[in-house]
């Protein structure tokens, strides 16, 4: 009689008992996250229930009188971020294009590894070349210059202090620069030769093909590039607490002080005596999870649609 | 006269293969030549020398000549991209540009060398889909993607493309082998059609196109051409016995 081979064996077992453990590691980063949003979410409640929709358009915060505005810090973190995003996006883009497009594979391949390098240094680096070097920099050359020549715009009006939302904005580029690099780089890459080819065959330069055909179809891919950029930005805490000036205030001017959601809650979470103030923070710090969280969760739902577009349909 | 393309002892190497060797073929203006022979023999690799594909290639050497109305296009001071303005290009897979609609596909590569006004596109527009056959299938949904349309459709898009830059040599690289029968024979009367303004040079391994279509056939094997002469004659009374086995399928 023949055996019953297909019957389950015990051996079989242990593959089940190996599923269910990584389902149990896996599900532990969801636990830690549930726990970490709902424990902020509680210690914020008093300030949630005191200010109210006040914390978001107040520009008030004094500690001492117990009045909690968020706005310059969340003003600080938005404007800094995006004006690193204009500056970063374009170098990033071109960086992919210059290796993907331009150069030879041997070079390309040193730029490339160049920009993965960039991504590595730790962010307090950035912090002190930027308070030792660029602020000062920025203080002597390019912002009286500005404030000189372009003052009477209200971008540039003030004084050159140096530590700035000038000096936050470029530091926090230069450090989102690889990684709008890297994914474009691999979004363009992703861009099959044969759309390169329509282009070139139909009599187009280098440039015109890049243009009609390799960023139109990698579009979407670099935006959800620059949006993880953002998201990398907006959280980014101490390279721009120690150059934008840290002065809780809201002004037009890139050369004045600002300050940012992360380096509020850095700089003052060892003086949160009071109850307000601590909750305050944690409402600051809930604040800043969620935009990240949503940002992050938006670029890569972006991405990962691309990638499904590219293997699914596009012929 | 002097043929619209002229061949000589054109060789190109792949690092280490050679993919074509020291080949020699004249394609008169106005004239439908049909490349034939067993895959990887190098016949995409003949054409794509023909308009400076291999440019794009890095490790891609060509050497030898190619002469377009008596002018080599290999030469030093001679820009490619003007090359491919007179030599267009069909591929084997329909490439639209997707993002782009229908037609704007049309006209991308018009709109590269040419300033034009919305009237004048219209224009080229119509007449082009017209004459690739596919303008009443699409009059009504020409800013709809282009990735909406058939297979089939999404050919005759490109040729349609090719042909508003106005070239004046055609090359095709098994342009039907992505569609059905019937597209197919849609493409194949155009190609009759086409060729009255244009020199047109198209690879295929559907013998019976290559017959119906074209006035000369050339017969490669191994990077080599081992025939060229006379669509009637390679098909009937071919001189090689290499030509006669793989056309009577008794090949290998
Ligand atoms: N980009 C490339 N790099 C290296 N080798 C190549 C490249 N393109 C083609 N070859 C080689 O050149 C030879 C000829 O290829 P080619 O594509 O011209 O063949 P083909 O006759 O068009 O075949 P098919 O009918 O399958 O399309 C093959 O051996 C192929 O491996
Ligand atoms: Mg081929």
């Amino acid at each position: 009689m023949p055996e019953k081979t297909f019957k389950r064996n015990d051996l079989l077992k242990g593959d089940y008992i190996f599923r269910l453990c990584t389902l149990l590691f896996a599900s532990v980063i969801l636990v830690i996250l549930v726990v970490i949003v709902w424990q902020m979410t509680k210690e914020s409640l008093p300030a949630i229930r005191k200010f109210r929709w006040d914390f978001l358009v107040s520009s008030d915060w004094n500690p001492v009188d117990g009045k909690f505005g968020a706005l310059p810090y969340i003003y600080g973190s938005v404007v800094s971020s995006i004006l690193a995003i204009i500056i970063a996006t374009p170098l990033g883009v071109a960086t992919a294009l210059f290796i993907t497009e331009i150069s030879s594979r041997r070079i390309g391949r040193v730029i490339s590894s160049l920009v993965e390098l960039l991504a590595a240094i730790p962010s307090v680096i950035y912090g002190l070349w930027g308070i030792f070097v660029m602020a000062p920099w920025l203080q002597q050359t390019i912002q009286p210059w500005l404030s000189d020549h372009l003052g009477s715009i209200p971008f540039f009006a003030g004084a050159p202090y140096g530590v700035s939302m000038m000096a936050g904005a470029l530091i926090l580029s230069i450090m989102i620069l690889p990684i709008i690099a890297a994914i474009s780089w691999e979004v363009i890459l992703a861009v099959p030769q044969s759309q390169r080819e329509a282009a070139i065959a139909l009599g187009a330069t280098k440039w015109e093909m890049i243009r009609i055909s390799v960023l139109p179809y990698a579009k979407s891919g670099i935006l959800g590039a620059v949006i993880l950029g953002l998201g990398r930005a907006i959280g980014e805490t101490m390279a721009v607490t120690m150059v934008i000036g840290n002065n809780p205030q809201i002004s037009l001017s890139l050369l004045a002080p600002a300050y940012t959601m992360p380096s509020v809650i850095a700089n003052e979470f060892a003086e949160a005596t009071s109850t307000l103030h601590y909750s305050a923070l944690m409402e600051i710090g809930l604040l800043l999870l969620g935009i990240t969280l949503l940002v992050n969760i938006f670029a890569r739902l972006l991405i990962a649609s691309i990638s499904r577009k590219q293997k699914g349909g596009v012929h | 006269m002097t043929p619209k393309v002229q061949i000589e002892n054109l060789s190109v190497h792949f690092s280490k293969t050679e993919a074509v060797k020291s080949v020699n073929m004249d394609v008169d203006e106005n004239s439908v030549t049909a490349i034939i022979g067993p895959s990887g023999c190098g016949k995409s690799t003949l054409l794509r020398s023909i308009n400076r594909m291999h440019d794009l290639v890095s490790g891609a050497k060509v050497s030898g000549k190619v002469l377009l109305d008596g002018e080599s296009i290999y030469e030093k001071n001679v820009d490619p991209v003007l090359i491919r303005r007179k030599i267009g290009m069909v591929f084997q897979k329909p490439n639209p540009f997707p993002a782009m609609s229908i037609y704007d596909n049309v006209v991308a590569g018009y709109k590269l060398n040419n300033r034009i006004k919305k009237r004048e596109a219209d224009e080229i527009v119509e007449s082009c889909l017209k004459r690739v056959a596919l303008w009443d299938e699409v009059k009504d949904r020409l800013k709809t993607s282009a990735m909406d349309l058939s297979g089939g459709q999404q050919q005759r898009l490109c040729i349609a493309r090719t042909i508003a830059i106005q070239p004046e040599v055609i090359l095709m690289d098994e342009p039907c082998s992505a569609l059905d029968p019937i597209a197919t024979y849609k493409i194949e009367e155009l190609i009759d059609e086409l060729q009255e303004r244009y020199t047109i040079i198209i690879v295929t391994h559907n013998m019976q196109q290559a017959a119906r279509v074209s006035d000369i056939t050339a017969f490669m094997y191994l990077g080599e051409m081992v025939e060229c002469g006379p669509t009637s004659k390679i098909f009937t009374t071919p001189e090689n016995k290499q030509t006669e086995d793989y056309i009577t399928g008794r090949f290998g």
